[in-house]
């Protein structure tokens, strides 16, 4: 059997007497596109917090590439391979949208490949990245200068930026009409093809189903289920917490 | 262009301002030269962390009066050449610098001001009650009579000065441009996404300290020699701080050259007061031109030039 890219043992996140996440365990196999679902406030975002080493967690352990990740920091873990977007994009507002993507390449690429990329690569390389989003013509202008949906392309290129193993894309696709689903799903789905393996928070369930092959369903900071997306949507543990009783 | 080039040019405009002085031929210019150039260091290097990291720091005349009282307490003991000095200034400001930014590692925005400003009282405390260097009483510096080279010691003093100048102001330069630029940029703009993207924000938070609080040491290291007599109450001034942080934000916070034009502009207006209205109108000129700057221009006079520029591409 190949190592799991994401091991998470026992993991339980507490704010205060507040349980966020109660004793999660899962896996997640190279190259699998896992969905994260669940109603707000079930912990999903936290769990993402808590993997990528931005919250620090009370118990568990998570392995990441085979290897113990706990009590790295955030950007150490990003540069093992570990890349997520955030669900309220993040971007640096005093910089261009190429400088933008350009950090993680300066940061967590460079510091992975050991040695310096040139200026051209780099250049090369973030036009590249903005182009994979549709944002290439816009690479010299602000932040402040783009529509919320084009900002979630942003965060979702610069997270592709660090060139990880491991993709979270925490709600890349609120917002979005129709068509910029498919798109940024045909992305995602070309990303996996191309070897990342992909976990995707969501909450528009076409997304979610059309690319997930297997769903993890998070209630109250417990995980009630587990497996291939059609099973998981007819247990009926899933349809009370969705659909009430 | 290239940090090494601009080095040179930095270094032919230092030594094109010196010739200007010396051909004014007025000792008077080089004390009122030195105080600006002094600012000029100082504006740069609260920069670099308070501009380009996002983070304020009130502490600057706890940083700088260190570096003089490093000086007293070498003077009194085993007097050395002044830019030995500097150096050593520099290194316990960096020091201090670097513990700094270890203990308030946690504290953002106001709260890491309000702490920086604590350590300003803490260091200033200390060396009042500190008899060897003077204690509350001050201490007297008696200046060589000959200074090495320039003969004249207001002119050595204006030349390192001057020389620091070129130093920090290439460096902030060639920050600004770099790898490190990029990192301290994010730091400002958001840390949670800047470590995402790989960015050790700590790290990078406690080279701009020291980096910072060290420039701020080696500015004032010669400060002993140029009053001839220090106390805690002038090393320590306030104006110190309140100048390094107007001197960037009327300058402009993002570029190299902001704090730059800014120390220029405030430095200069301020000894022109000095002499010719009254030394108590500094502060007030600083509080009226802040104020303005803050409505007016908040990006600064850079930010002001660069919205023209994109008003007008021609």
């Amino acid at each position: 059997m190949t190592t799991a890219v994401l091991e998470v043992e026992n993991l339980s996140k507490r704010f205060g007497g507040f349980v966020a996440l109660d004793d999660i365990n899962l896996c997640v196999a190279p190259g699998e596109r896992v969905g994260l679902i669940g109603p707000n406030g079930s912990g999903k975002s936290t769990l993402v917090n808590c993997l990528c080493g931005t919250l620090a967690t009370q118990s568990g352990r998570v392995r990441f590439d085979g290897q113990p990740v706990d009590g790295l920091s955030a950007h150490q873990r990003t540069r093992l391979g570990m890349a997520r977007s955030f669900q309220l994009p993040r971007p640096f507002h005093s910089m261009t949208l190429a400088d933008n993507v350009r950090v993680p390449l300066l940061y967590a690429v460079a510091a992975r490949a050991g040695a310096r990329l040139t200026a051209e690569n780099i250049e090369a390389r973030c036009a590249e990245l903005l182009g994979l989003v549709g944002l290439d013509a816009k690479a010299r202008r602000w932040p402040r200068d783009l529509t919320q949906v084009e900002m979630r392309k942003l965060e979702l290129a610069r997270a592709i930026a660090a060139e990880p193993k491991l993709l979270i894309a925490d709600e890349a696709m609120a917002g979005l009409s129709h068509s910029e689903v498919d798109d940024l799903l045909g992305l995602l789905v070309r990303l996996n093809e191309a070897g990342i393996t992909i976990i995707m928070i969501e909450h528009i369930m076409r997304a979610v189903m059309s690319f997930s092959q297997r769903l993890i369903v998070l209630v109250s900071g417990r995980k009630i289920a587990d497996g291939v997306p059609q099973d998981v949507l007819r247990d009926p543990e899933v349809e009370r917490a969705y659909l009430g009783q | 262009m290239r940090s090494a080039i601009f080095f040179i040019l930095a270094v032919a405009v230092g030594a094109a301002i010196f010739a200007f002085c010396q051909l004014i031929n007025n000792e008077y210019l080089f004390f009122a030269g030195y105080v600006v150039l002094q600012y000029v260091v100082l504006a740069t290097a609260w920069n670099i962390l308070g501009g380009y990291c996002g983070y304020v720091n009130f502490g600057t005349a706890g940083f700088f009066a260190l570096g003089a009282y490093c000086t007293v307490a070498i003077h009194k003991l085993f007097p050395i050449p002044l830019p030995l000095n500097m150096l050593i200034g520099g290194l316990v400001s960096g020091t201090v610098g670097l513990g700094t930014g270890y203990l308030t590692l946690r504290l953002r925005g106001a709260f890491f001001s309000i702490a920086t400003l604590a350590l300003a009282v803490v260091v200033q405390t200390l060396i009042t009650n500190w008899d060897f260097v003077g204690g509350a009483r001050g201490a007297y510096v008696i200046r060589p009579a000959h200074a090495p080279l320039l003969g004249s010691y207001i002119e050595y003093l204006f030349v390192l000065q001057l020389a620091l100048a070129v130093v920090a102001v290439t460096a902030a330069r060639a920050i600004e441009r770099s790898r490190l630029g990029y990192g301290f940029a994010t730091i400002r703009d958001d840390e949670l996404a800047a470590e995402a993207s790989g960015v050790p924000t700590l790290r990078l938070k406690l080279i701009a300290t020291t980096l910072s609080g060290a420039l701020m040491g080696m500015a004032g290291a010669p400060l002993p020699y140029y009053v001839g007599y220090l106390d805690p109450s002038s090393g320590f001034n306030l104006a110190y701080a309140v100048n390094s942080i107007a001197m960037p934000l009327v300058g402009g916070t993002m570029t190299w050259i902001g704090p730059v034009i800014g120390a220029i502009l405030l430095g200069a207006i301020q000894q022109i007061a000095t002499v010719t209205i009254s030394s108590a109108a500094n502060l007030l000129i600083v509080g009226v031109v802040l104020v303005a700057f803050v409505i007016i221009a908040p990006n600064g006079i850079v930010g002001l030039i660069e919205t023209q520029l994109r008003k007008n591409p021609t």
